[in-house]
């Protein structure tokens, strides 16, 4: 059963005004199985906590701890976290111009694996995959992210999630930009990695709306760089009923 | 890609027509002064490693072997005469290559002739100075790709002249994918009927010095011309195409993207783009790029798009130049999937050039294309 530790981290980025700090000492722990949303309003930190995990070069670690299993996740570069079983969904994900998302996906799972997958079951599971997130298979031609709508980006985050089957999935405002349907998609997806139990899910968002399709078992408001408030799903109805300004002063 | 100098431009101020510097044209290399790197041609170019070439007189050592696979509707030929018309050359390197050389070598797709596979001309040197001229003579309405390969070691100045008859459209790839000692100079001479189109692809992966020169002179209303080339400059080698597209006619147009890779010590590269539009050529729709990626420290890529437009009665004009190291966000991107930073850097660099093969849409190049750049990286990145 796979559990990420996170204790009194702080995170620093440089700005022309020299450092500012942005995460003030984070505590969160994820288990395997567990969902858990982290809701804050713009500017809290939310997504640099997101990136500090993944290893972002541009965040650098001032304090606390980040272990996967035990293990040092901060000690490791990039691509280790990742072949360690940490997967980050991002918000804005970068298009890689005459890198189809076929060569991008079977590279990927080819490292996360430890060897290529056969072809002929590889070629199933990619397309079984596309189809439960209703991804046009041409798509896997296409080179990744571009000129991809915002909706087909996050399908395709998603879609990489449900392939590489992470131990701790974070997703970063995987919610944003996507109108009704591609919402229920995208959550459809989502659940079905945490129905298998072997995932635990950091779901960063800022509205509440994606949580009436993927229930959370925990939630944690974020402001100012640090949790303030920390509850079950009945914290998310609260905030929107109430919004954040109520934890503002907390 | 995070730019390190980036210049983009998509309008075009129009200039008052003014008088073009009177060129030289020749085919006597004594009508040229000896060219320096204060020329303006020059400048970008390492005049000390031309092994005389701009002397215009260093004498033929030995000859290129030229091979030419047989394909019906083409026919190649040989000859000692230097006879018919030809106009003069704009330097005296080229001049010095028509000067010094012993035979011509003339490539004729039959008008009307749709070739079903790839002309390939190999020309292979073997370490000597020798001087070439190829003539490719596309008939009306024909439809041809040809593949000119440079390999092996020389010090040569060769001259390509591609006539395209009035409908005929044409598809000529020069690939200089010499031994490391290689130089390698030639002007790629494009004269383009009514309606007649052309790809000109230079792809230079190897020798010390390439430099390369294609033109593009439309006679007629309707060309089209494409023209395309990939680069890549390791430690020490110094690969140049200097472009020039002179819109004489109405409605014609011309599309260029160039784009190189950098790697090591004393890599340079230069692209200098030169349109000009002429008073006369409305309707004229020209566009051109070029992007550079530089993947280790101490390389240099100069990169001049220059656009000169007579006319305001145009279609659409413009130019744009990157110059760039990898994006930090799409390696962090690869990177955040499990893929090795080495890993995630081929990726990206065989994407940067992905789309500029499908463009060349010549795929029996493709392999050997991706696997020189590859090889040539050495297995580091």
């Amino acid at each position: 059963m796979s559990v990420i530790e996170i204790k009194g981290l702080t995170v620093q980025v440089t700005t022309e005004d020299g450092p500012k700090d942005i995460l003030r000492g984070v505590d969160l722990t994820v288990k395997a199985g567990e969902v858990h949303a982290l809701m804050g309003p713009n500017g809290s930190g939310k997504s640099t906590l997101a990136y500090a995990i993944a290893g972002h070069p541009k965040y650098s670690i001032t304090g606390g701890s980040v272990t996967l299993d035990g293990q040092d996740v901060l000690a490791m570069s990039v691509d280790e976290r990742a072949r360690a079983g940490l997967f980050l969904a991002m918000q804005y994900p970068v298009e890689v111009p005459g890198v189809s998302i076929s060569n991008f996906l079977r590279t990927s799972i080819t490292a996360i694996r430890g060897e290529a997958p056969n072809l002929r079951h590889w070629i199933k599971e990619l397309k079984e995959s596309m189809a439960g997130l209703q991804i046009d298979p041409q798509f896997a031609e296409r080179n990744v992210n571009e000129g991809f709508s915002g909706g087909e980006r996050k399908r395709t985050e998603i879609l990489q999630m449900e392939l590489i089957n992470p131990r701790i999935a974070v997703l970063d405002e995987t919610d944003s930009g996507l109108d009704v349907d591609a919402l229920r998609v995208v959550s459809e997806g989502i659940n079905r990695v945490c129905a298998k139990g072997e995932t635990g899910v950091l779901l960063i968002t800022h509205f509440t709306r994606i949580l009436k399709y993927v229930k959370p078992d925990f939630v944690h408001v974020f402001y100012d760089g640090r949790i303030v408030r920390e509850g079950g799903s009945e914290l998310a109805d609260d905030i929107e009923a109430n919004g954040y300004a109520q934890f503002v002063t907390a | 890609m995070t730019a390190v100098t980036e210049h983009i431009e998509r309008e075009v101020a129009i200039v008052p027509p003014k008088d073009h510097t009177p060129v030289i044209r020749s085919l006597d290399p004594s009508d040229f002064p000896t060219p320096t790197s204060r020329d303006e041609e020059f400048r970008f170019t390492p005049m000390a490693k031309l092994r005389d070439l701009h002397k215009g007189d260093v004498p033929t050592t030995g000859g290129m072997a030229i091979a030419v696979n047989k394909v019906p509707g083409a026919t190649f030929e040989l000859s000692a005469a230097k006879t018919g018309e030809r106009q003069g050359f704009t330097d005296k390197i080229a001049a010095g290559a028509w000067a010094s050389l012993d035979s011509i070598s003339t490539l004729t797709i039959s008008a009307d002739a749709q070739l079903e596979e790839s002309v390939v001309v190999s020309i292979v040197g073997s370490g000597a100075v020798s001087y070439g001229q190829l003539d490719i003579n596309v008939g009306k309405f024909a439809k041809a790709v040809v593949i000119v390969d440079h390999i092996g070691d020389a010090t040569y100045a060769g001259n390509i002249d591609i006539n395209v008859a009035d409908g005929a459209s044409v598809c000529v790839v020069s690939l200089q994918d010499w031994d490391a000692k290689a130089v390698h100079l030639a002007q790629h001479r494009i004269t383009l009927g009514r309606d007649s189109s052309v790809k000109h692809v230079s792809i230079t992966l190897g020798g010390e010095v390439v430099r390369i020169l294609p033109s593009v002179v439309y006679t007629a209303p309707g060309g089209q011309a494409e023209l395309l080339g990939l680069y890549f400059a390791g430690a020490g080698q110094h690969a140049e195409h200097r472009l020039f597209v002179d819109h004489s006619e109405a409605n014609c147009r011309s599309n260029v993207v160039y784009k190189g890779a950098l790697d090591g010590a004393d890599a340079h590269t230069v692209w200098v783009g030169d349109v000009l539009i002429r008073a006369n050529a409305v309707g004229t729709d020209t566009y051109e790029i070029n992007r550079n990626l530089v993947l280790s420290g101490g390389g240099r890529a100069d990169s001049v798009p220059n656009l000169e437009i007579e006319t305001g009665e145009i279609v659409g004009a413009g130019h744009a130049s990157t110059t760039g190291r990898f994006d930090d966000e799409q390696l962090f991107y690869l990177q955040s999937r499990g893929i090795t930073p080495d890993e995630a850097r081929k990726l990206v660099l065989r994407g940067f050039f992905e789309d500029l093969l499908s463009q060349i849409g010549v795929p029996e190049i493709n392999d050997r294309v991706r696997n020189s750049i590859e090889t040539r990286l050495g297995g580091h990145i």
